[in-house]
């Protein structure tokens, strides 16, 4: 862990940089450089479980579950789109909620229980959601599609547990699987494509298998 | 196969397979994360090492020093490869911007320098320490203030002209002229360009995520250096491209520079919020349109000029292409004219040149029909025209826009629609309804493709075509089931490797059509090879059905056909003049509604419906997906996106997700989508047209039209944000 020292000179070195660079700018040559060379990084073993399988990993405390996931454990069914929390193609399950796995660091996980899409379903061996999210052509390109999935099958979970929205008109009576609320819930997820019209008929159909 | 005579009866025509609505055949593996992208693959064997780029923080001028001392010196780092270092480097064909190479900066985020490292976290950190000096030069940012600068571009047809449109103007008995503009926009598909470089020797291998791989592969070998026989592309699956991934990019030779300096495998993929400034993005526009009409609605004179902005080399966003075959009208003109611009480069984006210049053209069409008195569907039947009207000599090969909008008209319950704008309130939403054309050409392009029968009676496709998403597996998996009498689940799709026959690639909405028209001439030959094998004189006497070759009596299992070793034969469509005798062209009506909110001037769709005309369909789902997802980029470029420019810094500022505005869930309502029961037989032997792009022209203008009927306020500056509303809006009560 970095101390709380380390942390302040690292803002204060923040500070000249962006100073420097108003400064530059205006002489037309910019710079943007830290002089030191930094001390090697730390790492930590790290162990979680992942769909079932218990691993360990020595990893870099910079490394994101997302890269844990996929560039440590190959399972690159959890898509980078952005790499910091705008689009959800990163969605997993971290202890049976949907989490932005490039939004948090490996080693925070230490212990923790983490289902990915694989996970989910095999090809023959489908989840639910993924089976309607094939039957409804809930996807084109496929990259934004297992956050689509992780997402919608712990947003019905939500549901189920009476977590309100935004869009929750009444507060006292139980959250509802409505489109209204799946739209809402589903937001952060993303899809360039445009398959959305498809996704909530998707979540719809299993929702009310469930229900 | 030479395709240069209208289709006749052939085997697609029985539509057991090609036309029925079959499930993505890619389906299970994207919907279980087992489809495998470009940064994904993982040879176990091998140890992959980490590229992080660099980019410029200027938008014009030159690198003075770049020290990467520190780069060098960090935790991890193997190697920094950087542009002036390096030297000039070649530039592709396709590509505008130079994508590496030299101390010249063209745009901002232009890519000088990768640094690799053992991990990416390492890379990362090291890419930060690299330390630059830049001569800035000021640039020309501000496409309004240069307008007038703007030239008549060396390539293309940027005039075009018939009759007397200044006379016939002059004189007509209603007239309307109106200037609108539209901004910059940003593909912005999922996936972010990414690719992994491995040298073998001198030869180089890429996994990458490209929509055209013979392009890719021929430009990426100039920008190396190397000979393009020793390139080898892999691109099975591709994470959206909207054109974006047409043309080589950044990652992939900083990928091969890299792998190069490291003698390692390397991986590189761009940041999300390098996307909008280091690639391409849609220029903006700003279009005048003219229309002059006879009182009866008769246009007699109708002119689209416009102006847009591209770096010095580049072109025109083509705004005004439409405008030449959509409407009747004897008297008419267009011109389009370049400005040079320092923003990065401008190149296609879904459907270049109409998708803007619809946003356009069809809120100009509402505009006269109001001024006219009429009904703005009535107004765009009245002007059908069934020839080019630039040509009358020379007829559009299959045309229904009356069908599509008389269609929609009726689905959609357009006769509810209050003349009256602003007169339908429900609690605090003003309610409109809007409709539009939609219009997009048809264009033919060569595309080749292998085919192998084996003794277990599987047929194998190979083709360079690509899959963005548009669902090129499923429909050639139909093609050649539907050819060759076998089920979907007896063909084996291979896509997106450049060992495979060059295809159409993937843009223009022009791959679906061609690449299954080059499935279908190899299964052609398959099927001379088939009969030569069975003892057969003339594959026209057999029927291909339920995995047999069948005449008369006889009846015999294809497989037999193969042997221990499979029968192969390969082949590609050729389109002969036919799209210059005919006028190809796929058509379409876009019906919206919107509630706007009187008070806070927040629009939001509730209802949207798409009719396509566009030949047959190969894949009922699949294109409809198309569709709908086309209406949502459409329902993002009417309300939310814009890529607001720097005008002194000269950058895209909102360059991520978070600043750009994609519509999300919450934006998108249900949609309908309805095709018309057609074939082209002008097209190819599939009878099919393009259907990716044509859903997305138009229905900007559609929602824009319908918060005019909603509000009584007409907004000619896109997107339509709240701000262009809320001082406008009738007094809340």
């Amino acid at each position: 862990m970095q101390s709380l020292g380390v942390l302040e000179i690292s803002r204060r070195d923040l500070l000249v940089a962006s100073a420097a660079t108003v400064t530059v700018a205006s002489t037309a040559s910019l710079s943007h450089s830290q002089t030191n060379a930094p001390a090697a990084p730390q790492s930590t073993k790290t162990s979680f479980t992942v769909n079932g399988e218990r691993r360990e990993l020595q990893l870099d405390n910079r490394t994101t579950l997302l890269d844990a996931l996929r560039e440590h454990l190959h399972l690159t069914g959890t898509k980078k789109g952005c790499d910091h929390g705008q689009c959800g193609a990163c969605t997993v399950l971290v202890e049976g909620r949907r989490v932005n796995a490039c939004l948090t660091l490996a080693v925070m996980h230490e212990g923790e229980s983490i289902t990915t899409i694989e996970g989910l379903g095999q090809p023959g061996n489908l989840h639910p959601m993924q089976a309607a999210f094939v039957e409804h052509d809930g996807f084109q390109c496929g990259y934004c599609t297992p956050g689509q999935i992780c997402s919608s099958v712990a947003m019905l979970e939500e549901i189920k547990a009476n977590t309100p929205s935004h869009v929750t008109g009444d507060l006292l009576a139980r959250a509802e699987v409505t489109p209204a609320e799946i739209r809402e819930r589903m937001s952060g997820n993303i899809c360039r494509c445009g398959a959305y019209s498809n996704i909530v008929d998707a979540i719809t159909e299993v929702a009310g298998r469930k229900v | 196969m030479r395709f240069d005579t209208p289709a006749t009866t052939n085997p697609i025509d029985q539509g057991k397979v090609v036309g029925q609505r079959i499930h993505r055949i890619d389906g299970p593996l994207k919907t279980t994360g087992r489809a495998v992208y470009a940064y994904e693959w993982h040879d176990p064997n091998t140890h992959y090492v980490y590229g992080y780029v660099v980019g410029s923080a200027i938008a014009k001028g030159r690198i003075g020093s770049m020290d990467v001392s520190a780069a060098k010196r960090a935790p991890g780092v193997l190697a920094v490869v950087t542009s002036d270092g390096i030297g000039d480097l070649k530039k592709g064909k396709y590509n505008t911007a130079k994508l590496f190479g030299g101390t010249e900066i063209q745009h901002y985020h232009q890519a000088i320098a990768v640094v690799v490292a053992e991990t990416f976290e390492e890379a990362r950190a090291a890419a930060a320490l690299v330390k630059v000096d830049y001569a800035e030069e000021k640039g020309v940012f501000d496409l309004e203030a240069t307008k007038d600068t703007a030239v008549k571009p060396k390539d293309g047809e940027p005039d075009s002209a018939a009759g007397d449109f200044d006379a016939a103007f002059e004189t007509a008995a209603v007239k309307f002229d109106q200037t609108y503009t539209t901004p910059d926009q940003s593909h912005a598909m999922m996936e972010p360009h990414a690719s992994i470089a491995a040298w073998n020797g001198d030869e180089l291998t890429v996994w990458t995520s490209s929509q055209m791989i013979d392009w890719w592969r021929s430009d990426l070998a100039t920008t190396v250096g190397i000979d393009k026989e020793k390139v080898q592309i892999m691109s099975p699956f591709i994470g959206g491209g909207f054109g974006c991934k047409l043309f080589l990019r950044a990652d992939a030779v900083l990928a091969a520079l890299a792998a190069r300096e490291a003698r390692r495998p390397v991986k590189v993929a761009l940041p999300r919020p390098f996307l909008m400034n280091n690639t391409t993005h849609r220029p903006a526009t700003i279009q005048r349109i003219r229309i002059g009409a006879e009182r009866d609605g008769r246009i007699t004179a109708i002119a689209h000029e416009s102006w847009s902005g591209d770096l010095p080399g580049g072109g025109p966003e083509v705004a005004v292409q439409q405008t030449r075959l959509l409407y009747a009208g004897a008297n008419r003109m267009t011109a389009t004219r370049l400005a040079t611009l320092d923003l990065p480069e401008g190149n296609a984006m879904r459907a270049p040149g109409e998708a803007p210049g619809m946003m356009a053209l069809e809120i100009a069409i509402d505009e006269m029909a109001e001024r006219l008195g009429l009904d703005p569907v009535d107004f765009r039947i009245i002007n059908d025209t069934q020839v080019d009207p630039e040509n009358p000599e020379r007829p559009f090969s299959h045309r229904d826009l009356v069908g599509c909008l008389r269609t929609g008209a009726e689905r959609f319950g357009w006769q509810d629609r209050t003349k009256q704008t602003a007169t339908r309130r429900e609690g605090s939403w003003l309610v409109g309804m809007g409709v539009a054309s939609a219009f997009r050409n048809n264009l033919l392009v060569p595309s080749g493709a292998r085919v192998r029968l084996d003794r277990e009676g599987i047929v194998t496709v190979e083709t360079d075509m690509t899959d963005i998403g548009t669902g090129s597996y499923t429909i050639i998996a139909q093609t050649a089931a539907e050819m060759l009498g076998v089920p979907v689940d007896k063909v084996a799709v291979s896509l997106g490797d450049s060992r495979f026959p060059v295809s159409s690639g993937s843009g223009g909405q022009f791959g679906g059509n061609c690449s299954t028209a080059g499935v279908y001439a190899a299964c052609v030959k398959l099927r001379e090879a088939v009969a030569q094998k069975l003892g057969f004189n003339s594959p026209d006497e057999l029927t291909f059905a339920g995995g047999e070759v069948r005449v008369g009596d006889r009846r015999m299992p294809l497989a037999q056909a193969a042997g221990d070793e499979p029968l192969v034969a390969e082949d590609r469509i050729e389109f002969g003049k036919l799209g210059e005798t005919h006028q190809q062209s796929t058509f379409g009506a876009h019906f919206v509604e919107v509630g706007v909110d009187v008070a806070t001037g927040e629009t939001r769709i509730r209802r949207m419906l798409a009719v396509c005309g566009a030949g047959r369909i190969l894949n009922p789902i699949t294109a409809r997906s198309q569709v709908i997802g086309a209406m949502t980029m459409g329902v993002g470029g009417a309300l939310s996106e814009e890529l607001v420019v720097d005008k002194e810094r000269g950058f895209f500022v909102n360059h991520d997700l978070a600043g750009y505005e994609v519509p999300v869930h919450a934006d998108i309502p249900h949609q309908e989508v309805i095709f018309l029961d057609e074939t082209d037989p002008m097209s190819s032997p599939m009878k099919a047209k393009g259907i990716a792009e044509l859903g997305l022209c138009g229905v900007a203008a559609a929602v824009a039209n319908a918060i005019y009927n909603a509000t009584g306020i007409r907004v000619r500056e896109y997107p339509i944000t709240l701000d262009k509303l809320i001082n406008e809006l009738p007094e809340v009560s």
